[in-house]
This record gives structure tokens, C-alpha cells and sequence, in this order.
């Protein structure tokens, strides 16, 4: 692939912003622009998840974006968060655009939560009539009912899901942008935390509810290396849909103790990129909730099925491990930006800028469950 | 404290009967190809002719969790995913037992249960 991320901005991460989605998403899209030395006039694409409720057109307008001539939305939430830069690279390597800005902003904390239950007399899709009338009214009841088959067919505890979150935990403590930042957990802590769905999640399972925005600038390779930031080539981006899958409820896979999307993401990834999990220098892991770190350790062939456990109580997924993996402290520690945020972390990783920042990273894995991309550094 | 299925072409002769104690699943009248969720066309042979197949309602937990929410909102109840016996997973409710009862593989009969103004198709543990 030629594209290459030019630039990047975010707002600060709070649990109540006092401003309009659509100005975090100016906020967040402008500093990007900036970031990336360019002007608005420059942007002339923009790419956004199908969900996020600031129009492309509303924020080019009080950026001053004079005309855009390239919008494309993503679905599948957060699970799609690594796909918008699959379709912002195609539309610049493409040439039917010089520049697009990503861009995924909401107050989801003093605004809609997402984790909050759903009302009984709320209309749901008729596509979730086979499963929400049965008492799946919230994300982590939904995703608990997958995660329970995989910690029973692997022998993992709660206890051990809580070795992720004390790592992830203590990457945020020392990220000055992160909610918790100064706030590291033991995992006396995180058994001590209530349950949110006995035996699987505890409330430090989950993933945090934020508000906040953040964006990237896509381009190609040859433009961003005529601006001021280290360009960060895409080295490849990806999605998988499997006809026996499902977003929220992925119960349908002959063996459901596993992530077969995620390990297709990854088999793509490699081919693509022509590289392996030993090249990669740090991964920052879409997880909701804790059990998708394990999964897509496993999916994406940096241990083996069942082996998560072990290789995350080895230490192997600490600033000292093998594969540090989220660095800045996930969707847990740092904020909850859809896992957008995570693409960021990885640019920062590959331009040396991470707060906590892995020695030389060169190649770094941005997993999403059904969407990943691996960033890496030009030579 | 039920939600509403949301019925509409797609899915009202499944609800209808489920009203009438009948748990139906999708078959493809060409190739005899069970599916679950329901879809319009069959992905094996791509024929858009249905009819459906009656549940024998025996079927085995394949996992379950306990609905029960931290803030006592929402509802409580033991949710499983349950293979049926003609191959099928779905989504039910075990009833009329308790959670330490609950274990993979045990042996499930179908019953229906309503709730308010919603029939459910629900599952017994074979004792």
C-alpha cells in the first residue's frame, strides 16, 4: 500500500466534555490538520463510522473545508474502527483524492452510553429479536455469553482476565492523556471491583464510557513525506465478515471459543504486509471488554488458542514483554474514543512520540476484532 | 421485564408460532438447509423458497450467563445458548431453576413462557 497517516488530533478524554458533538469532532479534526502541516483547503475527503452523529458537511463548513469530493462511513462500531483506514487509504491510492481526515467524536459518557440497559419498551432492530428478548439488554451480557464458552473450553478465570487489566492499567498510569493516568491498579483491586456479569466481568472488565474526539489525516506516502511529522506508511488494513459471524452476537461459529474474523484480519494482514507476528513491535487490541485481548492474541497468532492466559501472566504484553500491547492503556485505561484512539497511539508509537514508547518500533499491529492494520515505519 | 421482538416481515411467522407454542426453524425447500437467525435467501443454494421444520425442543447448553444487572435495572434471568438437536444454536432462557444448576452440555426440553404481553419460547433443565 502507498497511503500514509500525515497527522493526528484528538481532544482531551472526560467523562463529561460541556460541548457539543460536533464541536469535539471540529476540535479533533482541526488538530489533525495542523498536526499534518496542512491547511483545510487541503482536506478533501472524510471518512467517519456509520454511527457518529457529526456530518461530514456540518464540521467541513466551520473548519472551513472548502469542498470535500470523498465521504465514506463505516458500520460495525468499534469493530470497524480499523476499516476506516482500509477506505481512506483506497480513496487516496486510488488518486480520486490528496487528503482525507478519519474522524470519530461523541460524548458517550454524559451523552448516550452504550452500556446502559436498554429500555423494555424501546423499539430494538427485528435483527435483534432472536436474542435481546431472552434478557441480552446490555454489551456486556451480550459479549459475556460468547466469552463464557471460551473461558470454560480454556480453564480461564476471572482472576486471569484481570492480569490484562493490571498491565493496561499501568500503561494508562504513566499516559498523561488517559482517564486513569496516575490511577494503576493491583489485581486485588480488580477482584475487589463489582461484578457486572458473575463469573466472567467485573466492573474493571469493562471497557471505560468517554467522551472525547479524535482524527487522523490520510494521504499518500509521496505528499506526507513533504510534511513536517514522521510518515507512518500503512503498511496494511483489512476487514473480515464471516457468513457464520456476527457483530454482537457471534454465536453462530461451529466453535465459539475462538475469534475466526480476527484471525482472518490477521492472515490477510501478513499476506499483505508481508510480515508476521514476530515482526510486530507493539499491538494496541480493540477490547470492550477484556476477554477480545485474549481472543485476538490467540487469533492473531502471537500465542496459541487457549495460551493467552499464560502469556499475559508471563509478562509478555508489559513495556518489557515481547509485544507490549496497548501502551497508551486501551479502551480500559485511556478512553473509550471507539477504538479510534487506538489507531492514534499507534502513529504515535511509530513516530517515537508515545508517552509510553516501545524502543525502535517500527511495525505496529492495530487490532479490531473484524478490521485491523498494521502502521509502520518508513526506512 | 421483557423487550419487545420487533416483528415484522422478515420474522412474523416466527413469533406467530411462538405465540402458538411452536418453535420453528427456517428450512430451505430446495436443499433442506436449516438457518438461524431467519434470512430470505438460502447461502448454500441460493434458492429463495422456504418453509419451515418444527423443534423437537431437545436440545444441550453450549454456554450460559446470568442476566442479573449490577444496579438491578434491566433484567435477571439465566440467558443460554442452547444447541438444538437439529443443529441449530439459540438464544433462550433457562427457567424454573438455579444458576448453580447450570452446566455445559446438560440436557434441555423446550416449554414457552409469557411475560407480560410476550411469549417466549423457554427451556427446563431434564431432571
Amino acid at each position: 500500500m502507498t497511503a500514509a497517516i500525515a497527522g493526528i488530533g484528538q481532544t482531551e478524554f472526560s467523562k463529561d466534555s460541556g460541548r457539543s458533538e460536533l464541536q469535539l469532532a471540529v476540535e479533533a479534526v482541526y488538530a489533525a490538520i495542523v498536526d499534518a502541516g496542512l491547511r483545510p483547503a487541503d482536506i478533501d475527503g472524510m471518512v467517519t463510522f456509520f454511527e457518529d452523529t457529526s456530518s461530514e458537511i456540518a464540521i467541513a463548513k466551520s473548519i472551513g473545508i472548502p469542498e470535500l469530493r470523498w465521504t465514506a462511513r463505516t458500520p460495525f462500531g468499534g469493530g470497524g474502527s480499523a476499516a476506516t483506514v482500509q477506505v481512506a487509504s483506497a480513496a487516496v491510492e486510488s488518486g480520486m483524492v490528496i487528503a482525507v481526515v478519519i474522524y470519530r467524536a461523541f460524548n458517550e459518557r454524559s451523552g448516550r452510553r452504550f452500556g446502559q440497559p436498554r429500555e423494555r419498551r424501546e423499539v430494538i432492530p427485528s435483527s435483534m429479536s432472536p436474542y435481546m428478548p431472552f434478557g441480552l439488554d446490555t454489551p456486556a451480557k451480550i459479549y459475556a455469553l460468547w466469552f463464557e464458552r471460551y473461558m470454560y473450553q480454556y480453564g480461564v478465570t476471572n482472576e486471569d482476565l484481570g492480569r490484562y487489566v493490571v498491565i493496561a492499567r499501568r500503561h494508562a498510569a504513566t499516559n498523561p492523556a488517559a482517564w486513569f493516568f496516575g490511577q494503576p491498579i493491583t489485581l486485588e483491586d480488580h477482584q475487589a471491583s463489582r461484578w457486572i456479569v458473575e463469573p466472567i466481568l467485573r466492573k474493571l472488565d469493562c471497557c471505560q464510557e468517554s467522551d472525547g474526539g479524535v482524527a487522523l489525516v490520510v494521504t499518500t506516502m509521496d505528499r506526507a513525506k513533504d510534511l513536517p511529522q514522521v510518515p507512518v506508511r500503512v503498511a496494511a488494513a483489512t476487514q473480515s465478515h464471516l457468513d457464520s459471524g456476527d457483530v454482537l452476537f457471534n454465536y453462530h461459529h461451529a466453535d465459539i471459543a475462538q475469534f475466526p474474523e480476527a484471525r482472518s484480519v490477521g492472515n490477510q494482514l501478513w499476506k499483505s504486509a508481508g510480515i508476521g507476528p514476530a515482526d510486530i513491535d507493539v499491538a494496541l487490541i480493540y477490547e470492550n471488554f477484556t476477554p477480545v485481548v485474549f481472543l485476538q492474541l490467540e487469533a492473531f497468532g502471537f500465542c496459541r488458542p487457549g495460551e493467552a492466559k499464560d502469556f499475559i501472566a508471563d509478562g509478555q504484553i508489559g513495556m518489557q514483554g515481547s509485544l507490549p500491547v496497548n501502551t497508551h492503556g486501551g479502551l480500559l485505561g485511556e478512553a473509550y474514543i471507539h477504538g479510534v484512539n487506538n489507531l492514534l497511539e499507534g502513529v504515535r508509537q511509530i513516530r517515537g512520540t508515545a508517552a509510553n514508547q516501545v524502543e525502535g518500533a517500527a511495525h505496529a499491529l492495530v487490532a479490531a476484532g473484524r478490521s485491523g492494520a498494521i502502521l509502520a515505519r518508513v526506512n | 421485564m421483557v423487550i419487545q421482538p420487533s416483528i415484522d416481515r422478515s420474522n412474523d411467522w416466527f413469533w406467530e408460532g411462538v405465540n402458538e407454542h411452536h418453535l420453528l426453524i427456517q428450512r430451505c425447500s430446495s436443499c433442506g438447509n436449516l438457518r438461524y437467525p431467519a434470512a430470505p435467501m438460502c447461502g448454500a443454494c441460493q434458492s429463495l423458497e422456504w418453509d419451515t421444520q418444527e423443534a423437537t425442543g431437545r436440545g444441550r447448553i453450549h454456554s450460559w450467563i446470568v442476566s442479573h444487572h449490577p444496579t438491578g435495572q434491566g433484567d435477571s434471568r439465566i440467558v443460554v445458548l442452547v444447541d438444538l438437536e437439529e443443529g441449530v444454536r439459540i438464544v433462550s432462557n433457562v427457567v424454573d431453576a438455579e444458576y448453580d444448576e447450570m452446566d455445559h452440555e446438560l440436557p434441555l426440553e423446550l416449554t414457552f413462557r409469557t411475560y407480560d404481553d410476550v411469549t417466549l419460547p423457554q427451556f427446563l433443565l431434564v431432571r
